[in-house]
């Protein structure tokens, strides 16, 4: 940063461990992007971080309303975290309405950064404030920071020749700029960033930056702000970082199974939020030999990757809970037909259309049980944003291996939300052989059987249309066992659905762990997916406080680990939160006949830390049994 | 890349799908399976001519597959040595696009019905039209819904009595081919079950195009709507009905007259068309039937009605278009050839940081 002003004594740097800061302004101020450029200085200063994207459903809501409110919150930390965090350090409100969207998430004392010139009376009208909360002294108990960010900003503007509404657009990098300097965050790669996005338009670019700059000194030169904050880079194990959201690692991790595996990649799919950005991410990648079929609907997306399978594609679909309403019959077809096929399901609110851009984990039973017939498949969910990476290269494992389509369940949260994640090296991720049949299998080796089985796996024979001499024909007609031809026998279903769910059931996934630093906690709190980071942090508290609680965290809910039962019954209690009303809890009940307690939310935002801590208190206490 | 640069094909549908020069015949394009439709059904007319075109495409029969979806007709793929898979209801043009995306040195070929086609499975049917993706559709229409045991079909005429319509039908019809048409199919023709050559000549043209390839072939369900069709076949009505159109031939049909041209003809009426009586016309108002006119494609569709008054049979539209598999396939070719996989480099994207032990 350059600045010819003399600088303010800012020697008042304050130490801090983490810090939780939210964007919030209206959908049309670039608040999503502001979160992202800060997220990525905060991750090459080398913090761990975690993030939540929180935005309407509606592109552009009706301008300075409440539900036109979008917000990004961000957590970083010296040591390692596992949440966005609950309540921030930090709010920036562009708007009245973002104001009084977040003020009740906001801890008295916080700091508050609120754009004045946004803060009219047609503006605090609209969102029911009778007075301007900056001035009538309701916002006594934060530390309230009026800046008027577009006037400052269109100042700042005043050469570029820009229209007075174009320089104001311009406010959200101020923002940034302001933000960057209280936390002394680097700021070459946001300068970097701006002139690559803008890169057709370099107007546009430099004044992003020139905002930005203006946002900076302006910390830097006026007295209105006495102390900036340090916030160390975390100890994390050693390695090469970057940062990442839960979609494009999941991109990443279907890349990588192609590349592994020596597969050609065909991912149909039918846009939906919010899985969407797995479909642009793939699109980009046809170099690795990965073709995007954007379909007509979601059968024709799940359809076209069977047809694709058949082929001896690693044939992939990427939808949220809607979509697999709709690929159900498909994916029923692919349990008979026995192909590999990944189904991926970044759920979000339902029933029905639900909340879109909200997250929630109530796809599971969806997925267990949504199928006519007897129709098991392997179920593998994520448990952060960049675990996605690992599970999709697992899930895309486990489909050929054992030719069956596989589903995993990500989640919203997971989707948008970003973390660092270690890069693993790309020569020694595990490889996986199709296999593919080349010959005859009959016992007289002389025909092909489709459906003679590994005697380990208990898979069929994958054999691609082109290889001579295994002509034959599947179907959704229940199949001869061995020989594949159709059968109505009653005895040959029989066996045939057994021969199934025994598939599923024998494959091998690792034991869950147990996380009870004392060996003696007789509180056992079990998760899957998105919930790992709140439980993990929730524990820490407990723990912090003195008291004893183990964690188990579920990757694979079906099969489910060889040992689980055995732990569930080493503890007295067992405490499952869900962001649902309860399924995990449901099939655990059933299946192990375990008095599992169940606590359940459907907010569409994750647990916070803090409510988990609770919720364990209260069960350590006795308050809850 | 965009689809248009890659230009017109100059390709046929077979080109990249290996060649025997092993003399192969209709038994060798038979599988075990014993076949279990009705005595009397159209479809078996249909697989005897199959069997007995497949071989003579050259093709290697591995490299040949069928794809349907459910009903009666979907069936077939069974009953073929080819590879091949029997789907669910409608859902046969989307597989069939995904496999025939994947895989150019394969013969794709999708089997369907009036249900299966043009009610569940209506959707994927016309934007595989749109898309002409290098497949073969073919349509065995027979106005009724067999495997579920008699219920109308979307091209059931009005008021027919079914199982689900004891008052008739109330429901109006598809016109398959212009249904195909409005959908910019790139290759329509129309086949009636028993008239072998006509049927081949049809199914050898659509194996010829780079495209979509929709094919009507007209047949007959004998239990639950026998005899749909046989104003077409019999001798005393079929010829005063019956339309055969060859490109760059005048349209004449009906009995011959001395010369052995058909006495009646088809003429233009306004923006459509209409059948007169050859000597009732000039030889110059005769329309000369043009496979690359879209306009007069759909007029000829729509010279046939429910009551099958006027029916033309033929192609009625072969035009090259490039098509969705090429482009797909070009565009990642392209990048595989401009630019070598370096995994590593994705995973690390613009910025990372290290940190030390």
């Amino acid at each position: 940063m350059t600045s010819t002003d003399t600088p303010v004594d800012h020697s008042r740097v304050v130490q801090k461990d983490r810090v939780v800061i939210r964007f919030a302004g209206d959908s049309g101020d670039g608040m999503q992007l502001t979160g992202d450029r800060f997220t990525s200085e905060t991750a090459a200063f080398g913090n761990d971080l975690s993030t939540l994207p929180n935005f309407p459903a509606e592109i552009r809501a009706p301008a300075g309303t409440l539900p036109g409110v979008s917000s990004f919150q961000l957590h970083f930390a010296n040591y390692d975290i596992l949440t966005p965090g609950d309540r921030p350090d930090v709010l920036v409100a562009m708007n009245p309405a973002a104001l009084k969207a977040n003020i009740a998430d906001v801890p008295r004392g916080a700091v508050i950064i609120a754009n004045t010139d946004e803060f009219t009376k047609r503006n605090l009208t609209k969102v029911g404030y009778a007075a301007n909360p900056l001035e009538d002294g309701s916002l006594e108990q934060y530390a309230v920071y009026p800046v008027a960010m577009a006037t400052l900003t269109r100042g700042a503007l005043e050469d570029t020749g820009l229209s007075k509404k174009d320089a104001e657009r311009a406010k959200n990098m101020f923002a940034l700029g302001l933000l960057s300097w209280m936390y002394h965050r680097p700021h070459e790669s946001t300068e970097r960033f701006l002139r690559e996005k803008f890169a057709r338009r370099p107007e546009i670019a430099e004044a992003n930056i020139l905002a930005f700059k203006a946002g900076h000194a302006y910390g830097e030169t006026t007295e209105a702000f006495a102390v900036t904050y340090d916030v160390a880079p975390a100890h994390l194990a050693a390695g090469t970082y970057r940062q990442i959201t839960g979609n494009t690692a999941l991109a990443y991790g279907i890349v990588a199974a192609g590349q592994v595996s020596g597969l050609p990649v065909f991912l149909g799919s039918y846009p939906i939020t919010p899985a969407s950005d797995i479909l642009h991410e793939l699109s980009k990648h046809k170099a690795f030999n990965v073709t995007t079929f954007q379909a007509e609907d979601e059968i024709a997306g799940i359809g076209a990757s069977l047809g694709a399978a058949f082929g001896g594609a690693l044939g992939v679909t990427t939808t949220s809970g809607p979509g697999v309403s709709l690929k159900s019959e498909t994916i029923s077809l692919a349990v008979a037909l026995e192909l590999p096929l990944l189904v991926v399901d970044v759920q979000r609110g339902g029933p029905s259309t639900g909340l879109p851009t909200k997250t929630e984990q109530a796809d599971l039973l969806q997925s267990m049980f949504g199928r006519n017939g007897e129709a098991p498949l392997p179920i593998i969910a994520p448990r952060s944003p960049a675990d996605c990476f690992a599970v999709a290269l697992e899930a895309a494992r486990i489909a050929v291996t054992y030719r069956t389509p596989v589903l995993l369940l990500s989640d919203g949260s997971l989707a948008n939300g970003s973390e660092p994640w270690r890069v693993p090296d790309a020569a020694d991720l595990p490889k996986f052989d199709p296999a593919f049949a080349t010959g005859p299998n009959s016992p007289d080796g002389e025909e092909f059987w489709p459906y003679l089985r590994d005697a380990d796996t208990l898979a069929r024979p994958w054999a691609v249309p082109g290889t001579p001499g295994l002509e034959h024909r599947i179907g959704g007609l229940e199949k001869a066992d061995g020989r594949g031809g159709i059968s109505y026998e009653p005895e040959n279903h029989d066996r045939m659905t057994r021969l199934r769910a025994a598939k599923i059931d024998g494959i091998p996934v690792p034991d869950v762990e147990v996380d009870d630093p004392t060996g003696d906690a007789r509180l056992l709190v079990v998760g899957w997916g998105s919930t790992y980071g709140p439980i993990g942090a929730g524990a820490r508290r407990v723990r912090a406080l003195g008291h004893k609680v183990a964690t188990a965290h579920l990757r694979h809910l079906n099969p489910l680990p060889g040992n689980l039962g055995e732990v569930l019954a080493r503890y007295e209690s067992v405490l499952i939160p869900e962001m649902n009303l309860g399924q995990l809890s449901l099939l655990l009940r059933a299946r192990y006949l375990v008095d599992a307690k169940s606590y359940t939310k459907v907010s569409g935002l994750p647990f916070k830390a803090e409510e988990l801590q609770d919720l364990f208190l209260d069960y350590l206490s006795g308050v809850h049994t | 890349m965009t689809a248009l640069e890659l230009g017109l094909p100059t390709i046929g549908g077979l080109h990249g799908v290996p060649t025997t020069s092993d003399k192969q015949t209709a038994k060798d394009y038979t599988s075990d399976q014993e076949v279990r439709w009705c005595p009397g059904c159209g479809d078996y007319a249909v697989l005897a001519a199959v069997r007995q075109f497949l071989p003579t495409l050259g093709i290697r029969r591995e490299n040949t597959v069928f794809v349907s979806g459910i009903g009666c007709s979907s069936r077939f793929p069974y009953y073929l040595n080819t590879y091949g898979m029997h789907s669910i209801h409608g859902r046969a043009p989307a597989i069939a696009t995904g496999l025939a995306v994947t895989r150019p040195d394969l013969s794709v070929w999708v089997v369907t019905g009036d249900g299966d086609a043009l009610s569940i499975g209506g959707n994927h049917l016309i934007h595989a039209l749109r898309r002409n993706v290098n497949l073969k559709i073919l349509l065995f229409n027979n106005r009724i819904y067999g495997l579920t045991k008699g219920q109308y079909s979307p091209t059931s005429e009005e008021g027919k009595i079914t199982k689900s319509t004891p008052y008739g039908s109330v429901d109006h019809p598809f016109n398959p081919v212009s249904l195909a048409l409005g959908a910019d199919a790139t290759f329509v023709g129309r086949a009636i079950d028993s008239d072998r050559k006509g049927l081949t000549a049809v199914l050898q043209a659509a194996a010829e195009h780079r495209g979509t390839a929709f094919v009507e072939i007209f047949q007959d369900c004998p239990i639950f709507n026998d005899g749909s069709f046989d104003v077409l076949r019999k001798a005393d009505t079929a010829p005063e009905r019956l339309i055969p159109v060859v490109h760059g031939e005048p349209i004449r049909f009906g009995p011959a007259n001395d010369e052995g041209l058909g006495s009646y003809a088809v003429v233009r009426e306004g923006f459509g068309l209409r059948v007169a009586k050859a000597i009732e016309v000039d030889d110059s108002e005769i329309v000369v039937h043009d496979a690359t006119d879209h306009n007069l494609a759909f007029a000829l569709s729509r010279l046939s009605d429910q009551d099958l008054a006027h029916t033309v049979i033929g192609l009625f539209r072969n035009v090259a278009r490039s098509t969705y598999d090429d482009a797909a396939r070009a565009q990642v070719q392209l990048e595989r050839e401009n630019r070598s996989p370096d995994l590593q480099a994705l995973l690390n994207g613009r910025d990372t940081w290290s940190v030390a032990d």
